[in-house]
């Protein structure tokens, strides 16, 4: 079965090519996917992600479920809106998902999850939920909208009215406000500013003609791709799945050890990780010569042989802002930035620099 | 449908062929192809002098989504080689059956392009993917 999103009918009317994305039927681009990448960089792209999860999570224990169900601490969320990135581990500190929670209050959370994903961890959530008093409800009857760059903010203050200008103005990143209608938050796939916007399905098509309107660009799945590739952040499925820890993913900063008394899942499995020191970790790889890395290709380093001191591309592709290839890539944890290691690429061996796992912010190289 | 000059001559691994004269041929990838390949960003072409042979791998487009082999669709010497790819290989995307050309070939057999197939050849061919 194939489902198809509210906005499915505005992305035949731009001419979408569309693919099939774990069950559902989604944009890869409309014409270009490299045109749309700069967009976004350049100036104000939009991508439709109502095929993501959203899970809101309620009742007197929702704040201790959801300290026992991810690595990071909901805790630390004190302030309406804040919202967290963190990720859901099995008993072996293997990641099920990755996923972003918004606090509203101690008894009130909303989580944004992978759709890929949404089965297995409605099922997880639901089972680890037994004995805390919490309700989780699915919230399928909402679009979500991205909207990123750098004249992104400025595009949808246009369509905004008097409340929604209010309830934005000054919010700082990785917040979300319930306003009317709309939630509005300052979240995103990107690395660029922006917003990522909850609407009814019932509002959803005249929003995104709206922000058409103002000249906003249609992006698919393509440019999301290069673009958060671009920004180092992690896909699931490539970069992290139920059998890699958030050691070996850049995962370890949203990681609370502290308090230690707090049990969550899967912290026996990543402490005993964490005081081997030896899990492998994610880097960039920065290629700049022709080619173009690739998921699943090999690296080889200095360090020996064998699949100790081997590595692997999780993902790779070429940037369309620093115009070479980059890649994410779990090596041995002796792999240190600066270093030259080998990929082996089309049956030859290509040297590639290690780089910290970010390569473009807000427009700019920043390895 | 994407647009299938008839004109020239296919093979079924996507590639075309335009005959010109004294028995040389130019040779590129068709619209087809591209589309499925998506926006193009290196393409390594053979050297001018190199004897290729139908069938030999002898170029790579490498598009953001894949790198796809370019199989010799004729054998025989190349002559030329299109060097603004080097610096826009979106032209493969803009115009494949135009100024997105790969190489030329000077043909060892002249008969070898009785065996490629016609537009509606490839056509039936792409329909069965």
């Amino acid at each position: 079965m194939t489902n198809k999103t509210v906005l499915h009918a505005k992305h035949l009317e731009s001419n979408a090519k569309m693919v099939d994305f774990y069950g559902w039927e989604m944009p890869i681009n409309y014409g270009s996917q490299i045109e749309e990448h700069h967009a976004v960089r350049q100036n104000a792209g939009m991508f439709d992600v109502s095929h993501m999860t959203i899970v809101d999570v309620q009742g007197a224990d929702a704040k201790e479920f959801l300290r026992y169900l991810v690595i990071n601490d909901v805790a630390k969320l004190t302030v309406a809106g804040k919202a967290l990135y963190t990720g859901m581990l099995n008993e072996e500190a293997g990641v099920i998902d990755d996923l972003i929670i918004y606090f509203f209050s101690d008894t009130d959370y909303r989580l944004v999850v992978n759709s890929a994903t949404r089965e297995k961890d409605l099922a997880w959530m639901n089972k680890q939920s037994a004995g805390f008093d919490i309700t989780i409800t699915e919230r399928p009857e909402y679009g979500m909208i991205a909207v990123q760059g750098p004249q992104a903010k400025a595009k949808v203050a246009n369509l905004l009215n008097d409340a929604e200008t209010a309830a934005v103005d000054g919010m700082k990143p990785f917040f979300g406000v319930q306003v009317g209608d709309l939630f509005i938050a300052t979240t995103g796939y990107t690395g660029e500013d922006g917003y990522e916007i909850i609407v009814p399905d019932s509002a959803a098509e005249e929003f995104w003609q709206k922000l058409l309107d103002q000249g906003v660009v249609p992006c698919g799945l393509g440019a999301r791709d290069t673009l958060r590739l671009e920004a180092g952040m992690n896909l699931y499925g490539l970069d992290m799945d139920e059998s890699v820890s958030p050691l070996a993913a850049n995962m370890a900063w949203t990681i609370s050890w502290e308090p230690e008394d707090r049990d969550f899942i899967g912290r026996a499995a990543l402490t005993a990780q964490k005081e081997a020191g030896d899990q492998p970790k994610l880097v960039g790889l920065v290629l700049e010569e022709k080619g173009v890395l690739r998921t699943g290709q090999k690296i080889i380093t200095e360090l020996g042989e064998g699949p100790l001191f081997e590595g692997i591309i999780t993902s790779g592709t070429f940037s369309p802002t620093l115009e070479h290839s980059v890649a994410l890539a779990r090596v041995p944890r002796s792999v240190k930035v600066g270093d030259t290691v080998e990929v082996e690429m089309r049956k030859k061996l290509v040297k590639v620099t290690v780089t910290k796992p970010s390569f473009v912010r807000n427009g700019k190289k920043v390895f | 449908m994407s647009n299938i000059p008839s004109e020239l001559k296919y093979v079924t691994s996507h590639e075309w062929v335009r005959v010109e004269s004294d028995g040389i041929v130019t040779v590129g990838i068709t619209e087809h192809a591209q589309g499925l390949l998506g926006d193009m960003v290196f393409v390594e072409l053979p050297d001018v002098g190199d004897a290729i042979t139908t069938g030999d791998d002898v170029a790579v487009a490498e598009s953001v989504k894949a790198a796809s082999d370019i199989y010799a669709p004729v054998s025989g010497e190349v002559v030329e080689i299109n060097e603004e790819l080097e610096d826009s290989p979106e032209l493969v995307n803009s115009d494949a059956f135009g100024d997105g050309w790969l190489f030329k070939v000077k043909l060892d057999d002249a008969s070898e392009l009785e065996s490629l197939l016609d537009a509606e050849g490839y056509a039936n061919s792409i329909d069965e993917d």
